[in-house]
């Protein structure tokens, strides 16, 4: 397996390049913890759940001022993206997991009698959530509610890439949760790759395909079950014919730049990564994307920084290709110094060139015209499964073929972004994009093991199931797997020809 | 070879992708074409059973043709329903909306099958991912070479071989099976084969689901129907291809003072099943392999163990053929305790008190079914929740596999994912969530520039105050 380590200098200074001995003694403490049983009555994950969102009113600020330090996000786009949305799944998961716990009933067929099945879920033990630096608070936190509403204990591994979130959660959760159940472990790539040498009952890794295939080949020593959240190349398909030209083409601009730059800049794996739009309507987007984004980014400081020194040359060198730099017609204002991109509108780059192969995760928009809006489905068909597909479009007939026709994690029509808020539908890839969701009962899920439990009692004895073996049972079994009573009946009083 | 197997994958993906496999008639005439051959083939299937495991023809209808129809059924009845999208609440924060989860195939998928129930582990799965829309490659166990070659002369002439095919092999034609892309991989077998097929999913990042095994414990009481438990232990054991299947007992743990009893009861069952001499009924599988008769002879004649037999012991070399064999307090490291035994030997394992079993148990990797035989409903609950296992059947053995309703497979050592019934279903399907909004309700306070007034807004509407939601849809704070 590959070195995790990219290059040390892009690894915040502070972060561990080791896991130190007492680190590894904790994973330890972690097992016992959780077959001590402590953390699996219901009342145990209330109070869990409960310190977590007095952790986040508290330490509100805080949250903010780390969030500020690590990608220079507004305090508005914090609460909204980050901080909010956890209260609303804390919140949330408190009032349902109750629910959650509860065995499912299921039928039990008349052969079986009597018998009772159920489905009971329980905790898989001691999991481990690898985060990710652009909404690291929330990355972080989103699959710990369900960790824990699932009753593991947890080690929480926050990305080195946003050092400033790290150290605010490794100060705070054991201050507001139980540290002998929930661990907070700070480190670079060969921390990553020491913990990925333990056994763990489930792995979450938010990221790239790239550390998603180290983290999964590691895990299958083990067999531990892994759950990647990738990202992929979001397209957004604008139907300008049918979104037309009045109110609802600038609600639908104000929706793409929410979910472009609104949103870390662009660096969220369900940002809007390129755009599809027929050729005849492309300058009219253009002009209302231009002083649309006048009048929302009018300041430096409404839109997130570049993450680090690394990625902006990556988003550097996305420009550098003259085809591509030629095809520039809004921004392109590259600041290393602020580690700011302003918001880049580029027109057809070249299908070929990297920043139409690979996820741009940053401020630059590639719009791309085709003939027919849809005609963008077989574009979008023709790439690997995204993450989300979003659409602009009140056509009915294109709604049902993007759907059809598309595969992605999710689909969101007439907005960008916000499906991500959602707990009722599930949250995650497909194909390159990932597999396993979460979000509100599916966190609960992810970390559970579903477990059948069949009881029977003594008292009916079906003779036909023992050996010797003879036609008459044969026959008999064969009717009473079809359900069939009435012939199994007449079979076995003798009546029917077997 | 590779280029045909090259060429096989490739016209499965083109085919998913012209669309083929999606229209529900598609899917339930293949089901039907399973159906069929169940239905019309069951003597041949029954002959290759029985030349690949020495398959009682019993065990070949109840465990394996029986099953795999109402599979069928099942799928057939339940098909539209599964096929339909879930309506689910969109919530109050972006009204107007509205949500729904819609189950789609996942593409091509791979279903590796096993030797033991060569037809049911090969055809249950591939019956879920064709309800489920996909194109399907089925590699059945060389291992079980007649039951192979019937599936893939069989297979083709019932279902739509342009989208369904059967590829046979050993290891080094999975191998290279494994290289090409999945958009899932299914495997049936032991998990250290099952740590290589997840590994080899790592390069093209396919999900996999393993159904892997495990030493499945059966935790006896004294205070039971010894008689009927005895019959249940006995048939899920010896009576399930003589002890290897996945989820036969593997060992079993009773008190000091109640063994003898159990034993004795044990014997009188086994006699009455299977005569004075079972190597000679017919009603017994034999080993499958001469390297699977040598790895239980090892175990069986290991001096650690061998001077525990209370029962049994016989075998054939001839015929690969192993009588019941039952030991009692073999040590806890003798192989027989360390290794799933997959074969006719039965360790009884004596403790002080009922309860202790409790830890032993938990000293092992989670297995794919646990058993408990007893009438005492607060030994079940204590049971239920403190051993996990793939699942857990109380006062019998086996039969909660048949259950289309509940999810069968493995946690931990013992596998990830499940299916049957509707759980095969969306083992192979992506429930891709579809958010539809209307252009109503915009709020002006999601966007920047930001001020104070509108993060009070958006932490309103976030904890669902209804005073914040209104106020962000009428456009609220007004100005910039």
């Amino acid at each position: 397996m590959g070195t995790m380590a990219a290059s040390v200098e892009e690894i915040g200074a502070a972060a561990p390049q080791a896991l130190e001995l007492h680190a590894l003694q904790h994973l330890g403490e972690l097992r016992s913890t959780f077959e001590s049983g402590r953390t699996r009555p219901l009342a145990w994950r209330q109070s869990q759940l409960r310190g977590l969102l007095r952790l986040l009113a508290e330490k509100e600020d805080e949250a903010f001022r780390a969030l500020h330090d690590d990608l220079g996000k507004h305090r508005a786009e914090a609460y909204r993206d980050e901080v909010g949305v956890l209260i609303k799944s804390c919140n949330a998961a408190l009032r349902e997991v109750g629910k959650w716990v509860a065995p499912e009933k299921v039928w039990a067929p008349l052969v079986a009698f009597p018998a009772n099945a159920q489905v009971v879920p329980e905790p898989l033990g001691v999991v481990l959530i690898f985060s990710c630096w652009n909404f690291p608070l929330g990355l972080s936190l989103e699959p710990l509610i369900g960790a824990i509403a699932a009753g593991n204990a947890v080690v929480l591994k926050p990305s080195e890439l946003a050092p400033a979130t790290a150290k605010f959660l490794e100060d705070n959760i054991g201050d507001y949760m139980d540290a002998t159940a929930v661990k907070v472990i700070q480190g670079g790539p060969a921390v990553g790759e020491q913990l990925m040498e333990q056994r763990w009952d489930k792995v979450l890794f938010t990221g790239c395909p790239r550390v998603a295939r180290m983290v999964m080949a590691a895990a299958s020593k083990h067999l531990t079950p892994v759950a990647l959240e990738l990202g992929g190349k979001c397209p957004c398909i604008f139907d300008s014919a049918s979104v037309g030209t009045g109110r609802n083409l600038q609600t639908s601009v104000n929706r793409v730049i929410f979910a472009k730059w609104s949103s870390c800049a662009g660096q969220a794996c369900v940002a809007i990564d390129y755009i599809l739009v027929e050729e005849r309507f492309a300058p009219t987007l253009i002009k209302m994307l231009k002083s649309t984004l006048k009048r929302f980014m009018a300041d430096s400081d409404q839109m997130a920084r570049i993450v680090n020194a690394r990625h902006f040359q990556r988003l550097t060198g996305l420009l550098k290709d003259p085809a591509v730099a030629a095809s520039v017609l809004h921004g392109g204002k590259l600041d290393a110094k602020s580690l700011c991109i302003e918001p880049t509108i580029l027109l057809n780059p070249p299908l070929d060139s990297a920043i139409m192969t690979e996820e741009i995760f940053g401020p630059l928009l590639p719009i791309i015209t085709v003939k027919k809006i849809e005609d963008s489905i077989a574009f979008v068909r023709a790439r690997p499964k995204p993450l989300a597909v979003y659409a602009f479009t009140n056509s009915a007939p294109l709604k049902r073929r993007i759907v059809e026709e598309t595969s992605s994690g999710s689909v969101t029509f007439n907005d960008a972004v916000v499906q991500y808020g959602i707990d009722t539908l599930p949250f995650g890839g497909v194909g390159q994009s990932g597999f396993g969701q979460y979000h509100g009962k599916y966190s609960f899920e992810m970390f559970s093991h579903k477990k059948a439990v069949l009881k029977r009692g003594f008292l009916v004895e079906a003779m036909l199931r023992y050996p010797p073996w003879d036609e008459q049972k044969i026959a008999m079994m064969r009717h009473l797997y079809r359900y069939n009573y009435i012939r199994f009946i007449f079979t076995f009083l003798g009546l029917s020809r077997t | 070879m590779e280029e045909s197997r090259a060429a096989a994958v490739q016209e499965l993906r083109a085919r998913f992708a012209a669309g083929q496999t999606r229209p529900a008639e598609w899917r339930a005439k293949q089901l039907r074409g399973v159906l069929r051959m169940a239905t019309e083939m069951e003597a041949e299937i029954c002959d290759a059973l029985h030349a690949d495991v020495g398959k009682p023809k019993t065990e070949a209808h109840v465990h394996e043709i029986s099953l795999v129809k109402s599979s069928c059924l099942f799928a057939l009845k339940n098909l539209k329903k599964w096929m339909k999208p879930k309506k689910v609440h969109a919530r109050l924060m972006t009204f107007p909306s509205t949500a729904r989860i819609t189950k789609e195939p996942l593409g091509v998928v791979l279903v590796i099958s096993a030797w033991n129930y060569p037809l049911l582990l090969s055809l249950d799965p591939v019956i879920g991912a064709i309800a489920a829309g996909n194109a399907v490659v089925l590699k059945p166990s060389e291992v079980a070479p007649a039951t192979s070659s019937l599936l893939a002369e069989l297979l083709p002439r019932y279902v739509d071989s342009a989208c369904i095919k059967v590829v046979e092999g050993g290891v080094s034609e999975t191998t290279a099976l494994l290289e090409h892309k999945w958009d899932k991989i299914f495997y049936t077998g032991n998990s250290k084969v099952g740590r290589i097929v997840m590994a080899a999913a790592v390069k093209h990042l396919t999900p996999v689901v393993l159904e892997l095994g495990g030493k499945c414990p059966v935790i006896v009481d004294s205070n039971v129907n010894l008689h009927v438990t005895a019959k249940r232990i006995a048939a899920g054991k010896w009576g399930c291809n003589n002890g290897q299947a996945c989820i036969a007992p593997d060992f079993i743990i009773t008190t000091e003072s109640f063994a003898p009893k159990l034993l004795e009861a044990l014997k009188k069952v086994l006699e009455k099943f299977y005569g004075k001499d079972p190597l000679l009924s017919a009603d017994l599988s034999r080993v499958v392999t001469p390297n699977h008769f040598n790895r239980l002879l090892d175990m069986m004649d290991d001096e650690m163990v061998s001077d525990k037999i209370v029962f049994g012991g016989q075998r054939d070399e001839q015929k690969l053929k192993i009588a019941p064999t039952i030991f009692l307090d073999v040590p806890l490291d003798s192989a027989m305790m360390k290794e799933e035994i997959f074969g006719p030997l039965l360790p009884i394992i004596t403790v002080d008190k009922i309860h202790e079993s409790f830890g032993l148990i938990n000293s092992m990797t989670k297995p794919l079914a646990a058993y408990l035989f007893t009438r005492d409903s607060k030994l079940q609950k204590q049971f239920e929740s403190t051993i996990s296992a793939g699942g857990m059947l109380l006062n019998d053995t086996s039969v909660h596999l048949t259950n289309p309703h509940l999810p069968f497979g493995g946690v931990g050592e013992s596998g990830t994912g499940s299916y049957h019934g509707r759980f095969t279903f969306d083992a192979f399907s992506h429930g891709k969530a579809v958010l539809h909004r209307g252009f109503g309700g915009e709020a002006k306070a999601r966007y920047p520039p930001y001020s104070s007034a509108k993060l009070k807004i958006m932490k309103g509407v976030l904890v669902g105050k209804l005073g914040a939601m209104i106020q962000a849809i009428l456009g609220f704070p007004r100005g910039k």
